[in-house]
């Protein structure tokens, strides 16, 4: 008996990222939640520019690749066309939080029925380690080599508290995929979002504490731990929003 | 029997869209074109379609690139500055190969410039709108039959070249009222749009609508494609006009409601006895070159009279190989030339005068 | 009787699944180095084995998979 294998949803094609970067885990996750609720043939999803820029050729489904932060825009776009499909983004901090904020907030606003699988590591990684709106204050980042200052860079964007405060979204949930047992609750917030957006129930985010070893300088197990002492911290895990259970 | 409607350019526009099956609009509210979407506002929901109003040009485009993926008819609408903004968009749009129409009531720029019309993104429609080595159909009207007209062009030719069109009006048309007939329209066979991301339904393998190429000879390839199809449009879909042109000693090349205005003042100059004509691209890209090249040996001068100053005028240099004078005479800003001012030019040139 | 089975070129090295392994049965095999230049990971005693494919869940390139009588 097969206790664990590749999720259908998933192509054959090997994914291109660094060792230990969670990428991998979470787009796993989203094929396992497509897989069981029998929607391959009935998804698109958008793929981002960042490091997941790539994602349209790992996911089974129908997939659009989108300019800079413009995905919910483009998912819009999709939903309005075709609204009894399911429809979903998967987005970087930078893609989602800096130069896609704009259209982020508003499909959220707009309550569009799409599902954004939002990836912070708290750094730009395909550029190679800038820093992202949400990089930590004294993180130290190829653009902040002195550490995020406040008074300089501002401080981060905790999105999914921004977001549960719109009408349009309907489950805004932050999880982790540093250990088992945050993998499991994690696939069960992407299984719960792309539920209601069966459901039409609004704009739901899932919002994923991930680990960037390469661009943070640790090895992949440090990495976990980092991301528990302090992303952790400055972004709590838990249902921000959630209209089923209102 | 054919039925004339009295309606606004910006109107027609928007009708026209409606009655070439387009059931989805996206668009961001800038003067002077807003009563398309207000039109569409209204009347969209009426047969079960769609208008939405964006957050920005920026989202409106990208929304337009996400309906378009799905196969459906799609289009959007703006002015100068917001085309500036959607170009971004419009570059991804060419770059994964989709179809759409895109509208461009143009006013006064450079900047926030003005609301009156003109015809200054010439340069911009037809040559650098986004980055990367790119073409779209670019069809100027000059009558709002023609708007309506060529809107049910663009969206077929959109469907059949894989490519945005674009209508390049202007803030005159657009606030015109002219009769329209909407049934006035060419027939044309459309390819079916198996490349749409509409879910595989398990029945073919998954579709990427995609403009990234990471291995560059992938990427010349897409692009050395892309050109072809250029080519065949090229050959088959120029569009142009002509008035007195077959006598004429000087011709002036002027498109959109100029091109009305240098009516006017040719029918003044033949009362003088100066035989002057018009040649109207209706196509700004693929641009009427070879048609406007067979003029160069009869005439003696070209007069480029646009709203602007001086954009087209390379464009008519470069097809008449400069074998003959290319003068240029515009106003801009949101200026609108006079005929009167116009016939001056003509006398100019004509008396050997015009620099 | 279980059975775990690594796609041994599509291992990155990252140790993921070792440290997540809850019997410890799993390391980097640091004799071989696979297609993309890294020590893959592998099973030090598949008999211990219980299946509970927490190396899997946690493995972010789908090497493994997991199977029992």
């Amino acid at each position: 008996m097969v206790v664990f294998d590749k999720p259908k949803a998933l192509t054959d094609i090997p994914f291109h990222y660094c060792p230990g970067c969670t990428h991998g885990i979470v787009h796993r996750l989203v094929a396992e939640v497509i897989d069981e609720l029998n929607i391959e043939g009935d998804t698109i999803g958008i793929a981002p520019v960042g490091c997941s820029v790539f994602a349209y050729n790992y996911f089974g489904c129908d997939c659009i690749e989108a300019p800079h932060g413009r995905a919910p825009a483009l998912a819009t776009g999709v939903k309005r066309a075709l609204p009894d499909k399911y429809v979903f983004t998967y987005q970087g901090d930078g893609d989602l939080a800096a130069i896609g904020t704009c259209e982020t907030v508003h499909s959220s606003a707009r309550g569009e029925n799409i599902t954004i699988i939002f990836i912070n590591n708290c750094v730009y990684g395909m550029t190679g380690g800038q820093m992202a709106p949400t990089t930590l204050l004294g993180q130290v980042t190829t653009t902040s080599p002195y550490g995020r200052k406040k008074e300089i860079q501002g401080s981060p964007i905790r999105v999914c508290e921004m977001l549960s405060t719109l009408d349009g979204v309907a489950y805004a949930e932050r999880v982790a995929v540093d250990c088992v047992k945050n993998v499991r609750a994690a696939k069960k917030a992407i299984k719960k979002a792309f539920t209601l957006q069966g459901e039409k129930k609004g704009l739901t985010i899932v919002e994923v504490l991930s680990t960037c070893p390469t661009n943070w300088g640790l090895s992949p197990e440090a990495s976990l731990e980092w991301l528990r002492e302090n992303s952790m911290k400055q972004y709590p895990l838990g249902v921000y929003k959630d209209v089923t259970a209102e | 029997m054919a039925k004339k409607v009295l309606m606004k350019g910006n109107e027609a526009l928007a009708e026209a869209a409606i009655r070439s099956g387009c059931r989805l609009f996206f668009g961001y509210p800038i003067t002077p074109q807003t009563e398309l979407s207000e039109y569409l506002a209204k009347n969209m929901p009426k047969v079960d379609g769609l208008c939405l109003q964006a957050e920005s040009e920026i989202a409106a485009i990208n929304m337009v690139l996400g309906a378009a993926s799905t196969g459906a008819r799609v289009f959007t609408s703006s002015s100068s500055p917001g085309i500036s903004l959607k170009s971004e968009g419009i570059s991804y749009i060419v770059g994964s190969d989709l179809p759409c129409v895109i509208i461009n009531v143009q006013r006064g720029g450079p900047g926030l410039g003005g609301i009156q019309p003109a015809q200054q993104d010439y340069y911009q429609a037809t040559k650098a709108l986004g980055h990367g080595d790119m073409h779209f159909i670019v069809l100027a009207p000059a009558y709002v039959q023609e708007m309506a007209t060529l809107v049910g062009e663009a969206f077929d030719l959109a469907d059949i070249y894989r490519m945005p069109v674009m209508i390049l009006a202007d803030g005159a048309l657009g606030q015109m009222m002219e009769p329209v007939d909407f049934e006035a329209k060419r027939q044309r066979v459309l390819p079916e749009k198996t490349w749409a991301t509409t879910g595989h339904g398990g029945k073919r393998p998954h579709n990427i609508v995609n403009s990234l190429y990471i291995n560059p000879d992938e990427l010349e390839r897409i692009i050395l494609e892309r050109y072809e199809r250029y080519k065949e449009i090229e050959e088959k879909e120029v569009l142009f006009d002509t008035y007195m042109a077959d006598d004429a000693d000087i011709l002036i090349v002027s498109y959109g409601i100029t091109a009305r205005i240098a009516k006017t003042a040719i029918n003044m100059a033949r009362e003088k006895g100066i035989k002057v004509g018009l040649f109207r691209p209706i196509t700004l890209w693929p641009y009427p070159s070879k048609q406007l090249a067979e003029y160069a040996d009869k005439v003696n001068a070209f007069l480029s009279l646009e709203m602007n100053m001086g954009q087209m005028t390379d464009d008519v240099k470069v097809a008449t190989s400069c074998k003959k004078p290319v003068y240029h005479y515009g106003r801009t800003g949101g200026v609108i030339p006079t005929p009167d001012e116009v016939l001056e030019q003509i006398v100019k040139i004509s008396e050997g005068g015009a620099k | 009787m279980t059975k775990l089975t690594f796609k041994t070129d599509l291992c990155k090295g990252c140790g993921l699944c070792v440290l997540a392994c809850p019997k410890k049965l799993l390391a980097l095999d640091e004799k071989v180095v696979n297609a993309k230049g890294y020590h893959p990971a592998g099973i030090t005693d598949q008999s211990a084995c219980i299946a509970c494919a927490m190396c899997a869940m946690m493995c972010p390139d789908v090497v493994i998979k997991v199977e029992k009588d």
